[in-house]
């Protein structure tokens, strides 16, 4: 019997931390499997947000670093501006990348810094219980916003995709998902194209992944697929936001 | 015949590749895993078409596909 579909070699042989049918371990899981097709385990160096992508500890076996909340994107320009080799990656929650880094996200893709951002959209503040986050939908409640996200007090839900790409530094923008095999392909082009940016030196990308948190949107795993497909993707439009 | 095994101990019972596999190959029995989640099993086995869905699908990577060469 020949194996057609094997786990990423990178990936720890044990369980992750991550809740049941969180699509955490599904970014992780396709950085990994692309990482290994492109012959870059070896040179690849990780910065992990602060938020439940601590769980990558036990998962994705690369060199990591843990950065104070939000500061991910200037360790990674700076790991990449004293290491020109070495794949620089980093790996961010909402509340990570648009909410308390968001400086530091925004001053790095306007340098152009040669780094790729793996953003993992939940609309909320995971590892923490649920608060609300600037990508929270309006509407949505969370520990936080017990009426639901009200524009006029918590203002509106943030398009990082689109914020981003209207600075000139960035050459690859795109927003994908995990939650059907079509898009997980699709998520996995992206993902490798990103890649791809870093190795010619093109400069800054990000993939966004429109993810859920079944836990504290308080929704079965399937559910929050769902819930993902039908009120996340009509606030966060997938597709290629900037290829150069 | 195409295979699918699934390993117990990295599954946490999400059941998206049962939802996911065309011809119904997944389920679950009363058995958890260490961890204490209801792991997914192959219940009828024979069906498989070895298509990789589900295994495309397991955001945990639990599942490996074979097929005959
Ligand atoms: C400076 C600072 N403020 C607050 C915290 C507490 N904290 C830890 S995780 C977290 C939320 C992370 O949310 P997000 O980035 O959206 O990632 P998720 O857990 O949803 O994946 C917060 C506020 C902290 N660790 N450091
Ligand atoms: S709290 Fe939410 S984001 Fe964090 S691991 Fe659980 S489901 Fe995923
Ligand atoms: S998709 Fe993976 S983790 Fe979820 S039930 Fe199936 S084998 Fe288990």
């Amino acid at each position: 019997m020949k194996k057609i579909y094997a786990r990423p070699k990178g990936l720890y042989r044990n369980i992750n931390g991550y809740c049941p049918g969180c699509l955490h371990s599904a970014a992780g899981k396709i950085i990994m499997s692309v990482l290994e097709e492109m012959d870059l385990l070896d040179r690849t160096a990780m910065v992990d947000g602060v938020g439940c992508c601590a769980n990558n500890d036990n998962y994705m076996d690369l060199d990591a670093i843990g950065t104070p909340h939000g500061r991910a994107c200037a360790t990674a320009s700076a790991i990449k501006r004293c290491s020109p080799e070495t794949i620089v990656i980093t790996y961010q929650g909402d509340g990570d990348l648009a909410s308390i880094g968001l400086a530091e996200t925004m001053l790095a893709a306007n340098r152009g810094d040669n780094i790729t951002v793996f953003f993992i959209n939940n609309a909320n503040y995971g590892m923490t219980g649920g608060q609300m986050a600037p990508t929270t939908l309006l509407d949505m409640k969370t520990t936080t916003t017990p009426f639901g996200r009200n524009p006029k007090e918590h203002g509106y839900p943030m398009d990082m995709c689109k914020i981003l790409s209207a600075l000139r530094g960035p050459s690859y923008i795109a927003r994908v998902t995990c939650i059907d095999v079509p898009n997980v392909r699709k998520a996995r082009q992206a993902v490798k194209d990103a890649l791809q940016h870093q190795v010619d030196g093109k400069g800054f990308s990000m993939v966004e992944f429109v993810s859920n948190c079944p836990t504290n949107w308080g929704l079965t795993p399937l559910e929050s697929l769902r819930f993902a497909k039908e009120r996340m993707l009509a606030e966060y439009p997938l597709g290629v936001y900037r290829n150069l | 015949m195409p295979k699918i095994e699934i390993e117990p101990e990295f599954c946490k019972g999400c059941m998206y590749c049962a939802e996911t596999c065309p011809k119904k190959v997944i389920g679950t029995t009363s058995a958890v895993n260490s961890k204490g989640y209801q792991y997914a099993v192959p219940l009828h086995p024979e069906n498989c078409i070895g298509c990789t869905l589900c295994a495309v699908i397991c955001p945990d990577a639990a599942i490996e596909v074979y097929k005959e060469e």
